[in-house]
């Protein structure tokens, strides 16, 4: 009985998937056209696969440019990241039975409740005068702006760790710091794995904080590139999906090679 | 002793750099909202002036009822819609592996480009083809309509926030026990009431967590809107955070727009802890 495939289901999940493949199919056929071809069936495939379309953007909007600024943003918020989070995290959670820890880790976490707005004018005025209006403030901010998500993740599973390897450790000569670096960073691996998709999607498709925080548009990001060629775009609509699809074509091709992983890695953090 | 000591080394350089570029901003904002700054140049406190200002400023209201509305009906919509692909998802269907993959796939999309995109099928597929159809209601651009626009930013943000919401619902069911539906479908139980008294008390917890969090992220929304509307038209889709934004930037309501984000803050926290209250009296039940 149990064994049995449930088609009603599958078929309702099939249709289903109509609502999300829908707007990506429109996204590469219109890629591909020319402008000549949109006042025809816009659904219809393009008449030949050119990629006279993508060349343009590339040269238009300095693709490879904006490209180089999400990849190093985003690798250099997750070496942040992890490093600095999971040592945090593992000082907090050995210590969660002392006052000050306690209420560090209730500090660190309602940073969730606040509303980046409250602090955006303000952050904005400091990191300008402090000369971070570049890609590595913008790093450095990202690292500050996951901390209550991740902290709250990491001291979770550092609690499931147990202890005995730790005193083992430290009986033989270790320091607390060797203890971290030698024995519980590397069984944090699955919540690294999490915290590093988590953090690295953020960071690559953030928005925001780019648009407040970096001056030269020679330093934009790619979904920034997306706003600040909004005035071109608007007038031909095949440049502007080829620039699109170009934008989110590294996540999509990544997402496709390890889905598995990033899905387990994403349940793996909601369970915490 | 000294692994205190080492602990305590460890949590300096976070604490740091958060206390500077998270606490202090936010001790700022708060600071400026009982001024007059404007961004720039001399300032003078000017007590609760600013906060009195909000109450009675319409475009401040006008964006408060845009991001509830907006907020409530976003958050419910994810919610029904995601439960019932995790439903899906977990029973035993075919194809189990890539139809997870795909229904996920708007959680890896950049929210701005995705607005983009829809804003094309608003403005340009779905007129042509109510035209061409001959159907009156899809042939106009509904993100021109003062009325209508706000459905528009709806649909967007419910189709990519669907992703994540069922992957934690998902999660939520791979807890549940198989046992607990085959001693029901023994007692005769209909799959109505297998639903409401089996896997929804089990899952409670996710649903807790999934109401809070979306509807704290859908008050914050700001990526859709700029593309989709750019809070129009008129102001009819201003949300508060794109008010902020303009104003604080754009128009030197600096310490204005301080307050209004003091004010926001504790809304958002109000909002929270009675969503969480009240939903985890229900979780008891």
């Amino acid at each position: 009985m149990s064994n049995r495939i449930n088609w009603k289901a599958t078929i309702f999940l099939i249709l289903g998937t109509i609502f999300i493949l829908f707007p990506i199919y429109l996204t590469v056929i219109i890629a591909f056209k020319t402008p000549q071809e949109m006042s025809g069936n816009i659904l219809a495939l393009p008449e030949s696969w050119g990629f006279g379309n993508f060349i343009e953007a590339i040269e238009v909007t300095n693709f490879f440019n904006a490209l180089g600024n999400s990849v190093f943003v985003t690798v250099l918020t997750v070496i942040i990241v992890i490093l600095t989070h999971s040592l945090v995290a593992y000082a907090i959670a050995r210590n969660m039975h002392k006052k000050f820890y306690k209420f560090l880790y209730f500090y660190f976490i309602s940073a969730m409740f606040i509303p980046f707005p409250i602090i955006m004018l303000p952050l904005v005025l400091q990191t300008s005068s402090w000369g971070m209006d570049n890609l590595v403030g913008l790093g450095i901010l990202n690292g500050v702006m996951h901390l209550a998500f991740n902290v709250f993740i990491y001291v979770g599973y550092v609690k499931t760790l147990p202890v005995e390897l730790e005193e083992a450790a430290i009986i033989d000569g270790a320091n607390t710091f060797q203890v971290f670096w030698k024995i519980i960073f590397p069984m944090m691996k699955p919540m690294h794995a999490t915290v590093a998709i988590l953090t690295a999607l953020a960071a690559w498709n953030d928005f925001m904080l780019p648009l407040v925080i970096l001056s030269d548009s020679s330093m934009y990001t790619l979904p920034l590139v997306q706003y600040a060629f909004q005035g071109q775009f608007s007038t031909d609509y095949n440049l502007a999906f080829a620039s699109y699809l170009l934008a989110m074509l590294p996540m999509v091709v990544l997402y496709i090679f390890v889905q598995k992983w990033i899905i387990g890695g994403v349940m793996r953090g909601s369970l915490k | 002793m000294k692994r205190d000591h080492a602990f305590l080394l460890m949590v300096i350089p976070a604490f740091v750099l958060f206390f500077i570029f998270h606490t202090y901003p936010a001790l700022q904002g708060v600071f400026y909202s009982f001024t007059n700054f404007k961004g720039y140049g001399n300032w003078d406190f000017t007590g609760f002036t600013n906060y009195f200002k909000v109450f009675q400023d319409s475009r401040a209201l006008g964006a408060y009822g845009f991001t509830f509305q907006f907020a409530i009906v976003s958050t419910i919509l994810v919610n029904i819609i995601s439960v019932l692909i995790a439903m899906g998802l977990n029973a035993k269907i075919k194809f189990r592996k890539t139809l997870r993959a795909t229904y996920f796939l708007p959680f890896i999309l950049s929210v701005l480009i995705v607005s983009y995109i829809f804003q094309f099928i608003f403005t340009h597929m779905v007129p042509d083809l109510g035209q061409a159809l001959g159907i009156e209601a899809l042939s106009k651009n509904i993100l021109g309509d003062q009325d209508l626009a706000w459905i528009g930013i709806v649909i967007v943000a419910v189709w990519q926030s669907v992703a994540f919401n069922t992957l934690l619902y998902l999660a939520g069911l791979s807890t549940v026990d198989e046992q607990l539906y085959e001693a029901a479908d023994i007692d005769g139980a209909k799959a109505w009431s297998k639903f409401w008294r089996i896997t929804f008390p089990l899952i409670a917890p996710f649903f807790t967590i999934n109401m809070v969090v979306a509807m704290k992220n859908f008050l914050m929304a700001f990526d859709q809107i700029i593309a989709l509307t750019g809070g129009g038209p008129g102001r009819a889709t201003e949300s508060i955070s794109l008010l902020i934004y303009r104003g604080g930037f754009e128009a030197g309501q600096f310490a204005y727009q301080s307050a209004n984000a003091v004010i926001y803050f504790i809304v958002i926290v109000v909002i929270s802890v009675v969503q969480l209250r009240i939903l985890e009296r229900k979780e008891v039940k």
